[in-house]
């Protein structure tokens, strides 16, 4: 159930991923070191197009990623083909996105709460 | 245990894919002694209806492979002693395939998949065309012919859970054979291979478990010829776009 495209955007959203793992633990460990509030954190990434690049691009990738992986879980342990198994991954790639973005425009946008 | 020492006790596998059931047999223990010896003890002297397959005898013809204790084995050459658990043994058809009596399992899907994956050779020259020279210490050579001693006895494809989960999925031994003739220089259609292994049965499906190499009674290693064909379709699609 998954044939080189999927395999491909699995792969290519990983790659995406790392680094920007990476990344985030590095500014989570510098930001409660460095003693900063939500709010002085907040400041920073509200507005800010560098930070809504690097989280939007993150769950974006997730979303790709993870959907592709359970898509294969889902096939392998409940059998489901098809159109279902379509709908199954579109729909956790879509539920992953929309959670994603709630926290992106949260963090990230001009005067968000 | 000592008056007992002379016999197996033998589970096997009586019925088809519609519904069956272990049957017991004793069978008189020998010093040396396969598996399939003992099947064929079983069918000469307690039940001539079982129904069992095999050819050579001698790890050539790979049509006798069973489950054994749970494992896929070559009967003709797995040695009673050696996976004996007390006096017990359990043989059943091979996993991952329908039955069609007793141990007997239908091997069309298998070869099915080996065709479908490009497993069918297609000669670059005819026969009144000279033979191209093939040197056996070339790289690409040494690949192919890392494969060519499969015997398709199905014991990868039935040791292989991602075939259990994903019945579309081509398998270890059809995609070994397209790696195989993927490298072979005399092989005509070596870029529909990729195409053929990429479908939603493909190689890609692999999950790299490594149970065709573990159990390959012939020392071969699937997973690698797996990985091998990933590379290459990995490579075309960075190359081609897709
Ligand atoms: S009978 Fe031929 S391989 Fe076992």
């Amino acid at each position: 159930m998954l044939d080189l495209r999927l395999y491909m955007l699995q792969r290519i959203s990983a790659l995406v991923m790392a680094p920007l793992t990476l990344g985030h633990i590095a500014v989570m460990i510098y930001a409660v070191q460095g003693g900063l509030s939500a709010e002085e954190i907040l400041g920073r990434t509200q507005g800010s197009a560098f930070w809504f690049l690097f989280y939007g691009s993150f769950v974006l990738a997730v979303s790709v990623h993870a959907a592709i992986g359970l898509r294969v879980i889902v096939h392998e342990t409940f059998g489901l083909r098809g159109v279902r198994l379509t709908s199954v991954t579109w729909g956790i790639g879509l539920l992953l996105l929309s959670l994603g973005a709630q926290a992106l425009v949260a963090v990230t946008w001009p005067g968000a709460v | 245990m000592d008056g007992q020492k002379d016999t197996l006790e033998v589970s096997v596998w009586r019925g088809t894919s519609s519904g069956g059931d272990f049957e017991r047999y004793e069978v008189p223990a020998e010093e040396n002694q396969t598996i399939l010896d003992v099947v064929s003890w079983i069918q000469h002297y307690a039940d001539a209806t079982l129904t069992y397959r095999f050819a050579c005898r001698v790890g050539m013809c790979g049509s006798c492979a069973m489950m054994v204790n749970g494992r896929p084995r070559w009967t003709c050459r797995t040695h009673v002693r050696k996976v004996l658990q007390g006096r017990r043994v359990e043989i059943a058809p091979l996993r991952n395939l329908p039955v069609i009596k007793d141990l007997a399992a239908d091997m069309d899907v298998f070869f099915d998949k080996w065709v479908a994956a490009g497993g069918a050779h297609a000669p670059t020259a005819g026969r009144n065309d000279p033979i191209p020279p093939v040197d056996p210490q070339d790289s690409t050579r040494v690949t192919a012919s890392a494969g060519i001693e499969c015997i398709n006895c199905a014991i990868c494809y039935a040791a292989c859970d991602t075939v259990t989960g994903n019945a579309d999925y081509l398998g270890p031994a059809a995609l070994q054979r397209a790696w195989t003739l993927f490298n072979d220089s005399k092989h005509d259609r070596r870029a529909g291979i990729l195409d053929a292994v990429s479908g939603s049965g493909g190689c890609h499906n692999c999950h790299s478990m490594g149970s065709c190499t573990v159990f390959c009674p012939n020392d071969l290693d699937p997973m690698s010829a797996i990985a091998g064909l990933k590379r290459e379709t990995s490579r075309r699609f960075w190359r081609k776009g897709g």
